[in-house]
């Protein structure tokens, strides 16, 4: 009886994740973030890719932050080549910096608009394009039709979009599958070496339909995430030195 | 098919003008006259003026004794180069190939055109009609040569239309001026004797070009169809060029849609066969009162997809003004090339920026938004880094170089470096702490510094020596510091980015 039970039961959540925006992936187009522990927070734990993903920073300085994440999430999106377009109504962005990440800067195209009202559209339309890998948007205020709008074009076309949010005047639900926030922690250089290390985050994923929330802090070296052990952040309260 | 042209000859071009925009100018003798060698020389008389005895080229003191109500006028020395250019564009109502003939008269190369008014002489009625109508006194004559129609607009007396094949015996009786000969050449025929070009039109050609030069048989051989004259069209000749006239004047959007819609079909089906496709095109309506409104549109890959151009037209549509309607459209590819056909993979999950979709999506954008939204960097030669990126100039474009990765480069970069009070314990040392925007900063950790010069064949500023900080909070910054320090003035900090 209870096996029975429990069959229906996974069975009726494996059809509501595709009614949720979670699209089954073809086996060829499974994207690998390196990074287990978020995979895990999502449904079928992988990253989930043609769906809307939010970000929120609330302080300025944070969107760098976010940015870098974002870039970081980019490259692995883009590995097997694919462009990418962010559309924001100032240059952000500077893209030699993207290379760092290991996005290839030429592929992104950035569109500057001025009202908010063109970013929507330009951002549905970009959304629309089945031959874009991702769409950066950055835009403070939107509201949860314009949002359900985007993730219908995300789910059709199978483009993954990023929504930059930097300080909202309200943090109001969108239609998105996750919600993110990206703070920068204190970088470390191994055995308390002075100078500044690879940058490192506190990542929040807050939301996170039919998934597991989470809070991780993590490092970007070189090519690839590594989760930081609390222990070694504690240890290595050193004395500053520079030069 | 052999050519026909029409020649048509404004006697009173500029006075005829003035006379239209002021007709108080009709009743009254005038004259238009400029300065030459320190006198007033007429330049251009009005039909009455000449009636009176009145001449081109007189002093306007001798006129004066003439004719004392005369009325002297300023000749704009441009008037009348800039008036046949408008009747030029006016006229391409009757054949698209229309060219300018010295300061008096236009050329029209009418082959094939006038069977659509039925035949020659409902066709120069036509022209002359219309063009009597605005006011101007004009010849026109049509004939098989450029020569023979000149000389017969200027000189014939018979009949404005020569046939076909008959234009030696049309001007056998006219004078020799109406060869376009130099006046040299035409006071050696007058003293002569030779009063038509019948009496030497037959002499030998040895024995003309030893007296009166080559530029005479030259004339003579345009005039009779054996040397064939160049012809300089006002209006270039698209090689991708259509055009739809309209059978009654078009007011309405569907109407301009459809003919859009038709043009564009025949374009791009040309364009398919030949493998090509535009990367700009201009859509034209011509105006029953003359004015001509035109869209135009231009593409980062070059397209001959109808529905896509369609659409990037179908946006700017709404600027079209009809007015009292559109007679004419016409649609042409200025900027044509070849296309690249890409080999399309089955299961397209990435692409490239090669790919059609990607232009059309950004080519919809650019005409709704402008072109100038659009940008993508590609690595520039430069350390400093505002000018370490230049924008590509195509969505193909690839870097000349490679992406420099040996140095580390904010995501975020300020686009002016912003003023911050920096407190550094020794010089060439980071800064202990920083205030930007009011708020104070503590310095935590700092990487040794990356000494940027400027480059002094660029500008002369001072080199900027740049510091990698993170501050408690665990954020980090790219602050720098311009030029040294010295016993005089401390050197200004700058923040000029965010680290992720």
């Amino acid at each position: 009886m209870d096996a029975a039970k429990n069959q229906i039961l996974s069975q009726l959540k494996r059809d509501i994740l595709p009614l949720q925006g979670f699209k089954k992936l073809r086996a060829d187009n499974n994207i690998n973030i390196g990074f287990r522990p978020i995979e895990k927070a999502f449904p079928n734990a992988c990253f989930p890719i043609g769906c809307m993903h939010e970000f929120i920073s609330n302080a300025s300085s944070d969107i760098a932050a976010t940015y870098g994440f974002i870039a970081c999430l980019l490259s692995k999106l883009m590995q097997l080549g694919g462009a990418c377009v962010s559309i924001s109504t100032t240059d952000i962005l500077f893209p030699p910096a993207l290379k760092s990440f290991g996005v290839d800067p030429e592929k992104v195209i950035f569109i500057n608009l001025k009202k908010e009202k063109d970013i929507l559209y330009a951002t549905e339309q970009a959304l629309k394009c089945n031959k874009l890998t991702a769409v950066l948007v950055d835009i403070k205020n939107i509201s949860f039709k314009e949002s359900r709008r985007f993730q219908l074009a995300a789910e059709q076309s199978r483009v993954t979009g990023f929504i930059i949010r930097n300080q909202p005047y309200s943090v109001n639900t969108i239609a998105c599958v996750s919600r993110w926030q990206i703070t920068s922690i204190a970088s470390e250089l191994q055995d308390a070496m002075p100078g500044v290390g690879f940058p490192r985050w506190n990542v929040e994923l807050l939301k996170v339909r039919n998934g597991i929330p989470g809070k991780w802090k993590i490092e970007w070296t070189a090519d690839s995430f590594i989760e930081i052990k609390e222990n070694i952040a504690i240890l290595s309260k050193e004395v500053r030195k520079i030069g | 098919m052999s050519k026909r042209f029409v020649a048509i000859w404004f006697s009173f071009l500029q006075a005829d003008w003035m006379i239209y925009h002021n007709p108080l100018l009709k009743e009254i003798p005038f004259v238009l006259a400029s300065s030459d060698h320190g006198r007033m020389k007429i330049t251009q008389v009005s039909a009455l003026a000449k009636r009176k005895g009145i001449y081109v080229g007189m002093a306007v003191a001798d006129a004066r004794i003439i004719l004392p109500c005369i009325e002297v006028l300023d000749d704009k020395p441009e008037l009348a180069n800039k008036l046949l250019k408008k009747i030029s564009l006016w006229c391409i109502r009757y054949t698209p190939i229309i060219s300018i003939d010295s300061f008096d008269g236009l050329l029209l190369d009418i082959s094939g055109c006038a069977h659509l008014w039925g035949n020659e002489k409902n066709y120069l009625k036509d022209i002359i009609s219309k063009l009597r109508s605005f006011g101007y006194h004009i010849r026109a004559a049509i004939a098989d040569t450029i020569g023979a129609a000149w000389a017969i607009s200027r000189y014939g007396k018979i009949q404005a239309i020569i046939k076909s094949g008959e234009q030696a015996s049309a001007i056998t009786n006219l004078p020799p001026e109406a060869l376009r000969l130099s006046m040299y050449t035409l006071e050696r025929l007058h003293k002569l004797g030779l009063y038509t070009i019948g009496s030497f039109m037959n002499m030998p050609r040895s024995v003309l070009r030893r007296r009166f030069g080559q530029q005479l048989l030259l004339r003579l051989d345009e005039a009779l169809g054996h040397e064939e004259e160049n012809f300089q069209s006002v209006i270039p000749i698209e090689a991708y060029y259509e055009s739809l006239p309209s059978l009654e004047p078009i007011k309405t959007r569907p109407g301009i849609e459809i003919a859009l819609q038709r043009l564009l079909e025949i374009l791009c089906n040309r364009l398919q066969h030949e493998a090509k496709g535009l990367h700009s095109a201009t859509f034209k309506g011509y105006r029953i009162d003359n004015e001509i409104e035109r869209i135009d549109i231009v593409t980062n890959h070059p397209s001959n997809n109808v529905h896509h151009l369609f659409n990037l037209f179908e946006i700017k549509i709404g600027t079209i003004e009809p007015a009292l309607g559109i007679e004419l459209f016409t649609l042409e590819a200025s900027r044509v090339e070849d296309i690249i056909t890409l080999q399309q993979t089955f299961w397209a999950a990435n692409s490239s920026l090669e790919s059609k979709e990607i232009a059309e999506l950004l080519d919809c954008l650019q005409s709704k938004f402008g072109n100038n939204i659009l940008r993508r960097y590609l690595p520039d030669e430069h350390h400093l880094p505002e000018r370490s990126v230049k924008p590509a100039t195509s969505l193909t474009e690839k870097p000349s170089i490679p992406w420099p990765t040996n140095k580390l480069r904010p995501i975020r970069l300020l686009k002016e470096p912003k003023h911050i009070e920096v407190t550094a314990p020794i010089p060439d040392y980071p800064p202990m702490n920083f205030r930007y925007e009011g708020k104070l900063y503590k310095v935590k950790k700092a990487d040794a510094c990356e000494r940027i010069e400027a480059e002094w064949w660029l500008s002369n500023e001072l080199h900027r020596d740049y510091y990698v900080v993170e501050d408690e909070e665990g954020k980090r910054y790219w602050l720098f510091r311009s030029g040294h320090y010295n016993d005089q003035e401390k050197p200004a900090w700058f923040i000029h980015g965010f680290f992720a």
